[in-house]
């Protein structure tokens, strides 16, 4: 016994580790969650100033990377804080993570920009009577947004490049392969749970 | 709107395709209608969506300029959080994205015969796609076509069946160069469809080929 037990405490010990460090960055995400509550509820300047601080230099990065130029990405990162400033009443930690939710904003301007086309989005949802999201729900969706990544950054460099090509718009929809090895299932269960909720609620 | 019976779903390739925004706009117009018909695909799309971020937040930082803040700060709209309402519930067939496209629901398409009793109507997209209502009716099938490209057809109402299966409300059919089919529409009821290719269809025989040129795709 002995013997299995102290090999099984090792990985657990290690495991504990990487454990520790998904915590800490889900709490990260969850202070985002707090930041853009502050923004939509008290027009908090101050949280507003901290996410753009951290987001508005990866948006813009994301944006050159994307086929921008500097100063088109500059304007249209501004643009995208702009946005999340006036949305925040939209925004829904139950249903996506702060950088989920900055990234869809984003990628519409680029198409928008870089590609002068309307992009059709599907119809919202209806309003369940619960209009406040569950704090656990939430918190279970920054945590799996947070291993996703921790996945994405494990992934072989060819594979993740591959992604990250597909991302900025270098690949067109033939020479998208989907199989990205990362783990999708666990965000798409919750959400269909969630979904299924709602569409329960309305009834 | 039918929940629950959608059998025939989006690919993980177009479901990433329009997370990334590289679809042309013709797709993306079949893609959001049909996540706004099935939640299966609606939860797969947030999780493409959320790679998306995570391959934003790992992306470098590039510094913005130094009065950003200050500049964003003076854009900001003076104007109050608010709740927005609870969306109208419209009674509709067509979801709310193909509503601005078409004009409005199916009351408010403009359809021209195409010939076989099949009518269409283009609707107004930009960049190397194009998309269709198609209505066929009942019983009615269309000309055994093959496709160069890729072609989506979404069911809005009624269903038809083709060599591979059936297709009902809310079903997409995604076919490919490897597909020669000839969809018929159910008995009962007209099929209306939503199609988008990204190459002209190819119909084989005559007939229908004189056919494709009245349609003009």
């Amino acid at each position: 016994m002995m013997p299995v037990y102290a090999k099984t405490s090792k990985a657990r010990l290690r495991s504990m580790g990487a454990r520790q460090v998904t915590a800490e960055a889900t709490t990260k995400r969850m202070a985002w969650v707090t930041q853009v509550a502050a923004v939509r509820d008290r027009q908090d300047k101050a949280a507003f100033a901290e996410l753009f601080a951290y987001f508005a230099p990866r948006v813009k990065s994301f944006l050159m990377k994307s086929g921008a130029s500097p100063d088109v990405a500059e304007e249209c990162a501004q643009e995208v804080m702009v946005t999340l400033w006036n949305k925040a009443h939209l925004f829904d930690p139950s249903k996506a993570s702060v950088s989920t939710w900055i990234f869809t904003i984003a990628r519409n301007r680029r198409i928008d920009i870089l590609r002068k086309q309307k992009r059709p989005e599907p119809e919202d949802l209806p309003w369940g009577p619960e209009a406040e999201p569950d704090q656990a729900d939430a918190m279970g969706l920054q945590q799996e947004t947070e291993q996703l990544g921790e996945a994405l950054a494990a992934l072989p460099a060819e594979q993740r490049k591959l992604i990250e090509r597909a991302y900025f718009g270098e690949l067109s929809h033939s020479e998208i392969a989907a199989e990205t090895g990362l783990p999708l299932g666990t965000i798409k269960s919750r959400i269909r749970l969630a979904l299924e909720r709602l569409r329960h609620t309305m009834k | 709107m039918t929940m629950n019976k959608i059998k025939h779903h989006l690919t993980d390739a177009l479901l990433m395709g329009y997370a990334a925004g590289t679809l042309p706009e013709a797709f993306n117009l079949v893609v959001a209608t049909h996540i706004s018909m099935c939640d299966t695909c609606r939860a797969a799309l947030a999780g493409y969506d959320a790679v998306g971020g995570e391959v934003m937040l790992d992306s470098d930082p590039v510094s913005m300029a130094e009065d950003a803040l200050a500049t964003a700060m003076s854009r900001i709209s003076a104007t109050r959080h608010v709740k927005p309402a609870k969306p109208k519930q419209v009674a509709s067939i067509f979801p709310e994205p193909l509503r601005d496209y078409a004009g409005g629901d199916l009351d408010k398409v403009k359809w021209r015969r195409v010939g076989g009793g099949v009518s269409q109507m283009v609707l107004n997209t930009d960049g190397g796609a194009s998309v269709r209502l198609l209505r066929i009716p009942a019983g009615t099938a269309v000309p055994d076509h093959g496709h160069r490209g890729l072609e989506l057809t979404l069911v809005l109402q009624g269903a038809f069946v083709d060599e591979t299966d059936r297709f009902g409300t809310g079903d997409i059919e995604i076919a490919n160069e490897d597909l020669n089919h000839t969809p018929v529409a159910e008995a009962g009821m007209d099929c209306i469809c939503l199609a988008a290719t990204d190459a002209p269809l190819r119909f084989n025989g005559f007939m229908p080929r004189l056919a494709q040129r009245f349609i003009g795709i």
